[in-house]
């Protein structure tokens, strides 16, 4: 518990990967996609949509996930729960570093549920996004509830 | 932007394919195969392979950030994934429903928004909420 993991290298957001997730999602928002757009919003290159911090968080908060002494069997897990809190939207050209922290383990009907925190921040350390997510190991816990 | 607890944001309705999903899969890194492969996600006791939560959490904040304009004015933003959304080989895809209602007037310019999204009249997201900065 509380458990928190070494911090990453440095995600580079790059443009053309923003323009990618944003056309993966349907999103035509020219914020994602026009660099002027963007600007003309205040921000120094395309913004990416929000969810996109879960891409960035994914390889910190596996990490976590995959530790082996958590003992989780991750041939059975799901998605249960995601949360994003925002000081500022990413934009291409960050450099963002993920720190991850076990939130909370905690069996409950037989299932594991893992509560996991990942932070972005830049390099510099500004925070940007904190990711929360919430994951469900089906009938794995060894104390059924 | 005049505002008031029950302001409705504007609904919208995304169709997911099997192609958005590996389109999806590719651009987000997440390759997990019930999100593209029949036999496995079968296998797991799905009823065909499921969207990608994210997917649906993608296309939900559609509506907040589309009536925000500004990506940037969401601050909060959560979901529970209560029900997947299964995706057949198909040319129709799966249509996913989302609506969104101001529930909640905060200091500073803010509001709280409550979500729905449905797949086949049935919530696929619980609890789905955001904070946002109005215009």
């Amino acid at each position: 518990m509380g458990r928190t993991y070494p911090p990453t290298g440095a995600y580079v957001v790059g443009r053309e990967k923003v323009r990618e997730f944003a056309t993966a999602i349907g999103d035509a928002n020219p914020a994602y996609h026009d660099v002027a757009a963007a600007q003309a919003l205040g921000y120094s290159d395309v913004v990416a949509p929000p969810t996109f911090a879960f891409v960035i968080a994914y390889a910190g908060s596996s990490q976590a996930a995959m530790d082996p002494e958590l003992g989780l069997d991750y041939s059975r897990v799901v998605h249960g729960e995601q949360r994003f809190s925002y000081s500022r939207p990413i934009v291409a050209g960050d450099a963002l570093v993920a720190t991850a922290t076990i939130e909370a383990i905690r069996a409950v009907a037989g299932n594991d549920i893992l509560t996991t925190r990942v932070d972005l921040a830049t390099e510099a350390g500004e925070h940007v996004v904190t990711t929360t997510t919430v994951i469900v190991a089906r009938g794995t816990a060894e104390e059924s509830a | 932007m005049s505002v008031v607890v029950g302001t409705a944001l504007p609904p919208q309705t995304f169709r997911v394919s099997r192609f958005d999903l590996v389109r999806y899969a590719g651009a987000s890194g997440d390759f997990n195969l019930i999100h593209w492969n029949e036999r496995f996600a079968r296998s797991v006791g799905l009823p065909d392979v499921i969207a990608h939560g994210m997917f649906t959490m993608a296309e939900a904040a559609r509506v907040v950030t589309d009536w925000l304009g500004d990506p940037g004015r969401l601050e909060e933003y959560a979901v529970r994934f209560t029900r997947p959304v299964p995706v057949a080989d198909d040319d129709a895809g799966s249509i996913i429903e989302v609506s969104g209602e101001v529930t909640e007037l905060l200091e500073g310019g803010r509001a709280k928004v409550m979500l729905t999204a449905t797949h086949e009249g049935q919530k696929v997201l619980g609890n789905a909420w955001a904070i946002v900065r109005l215009p």
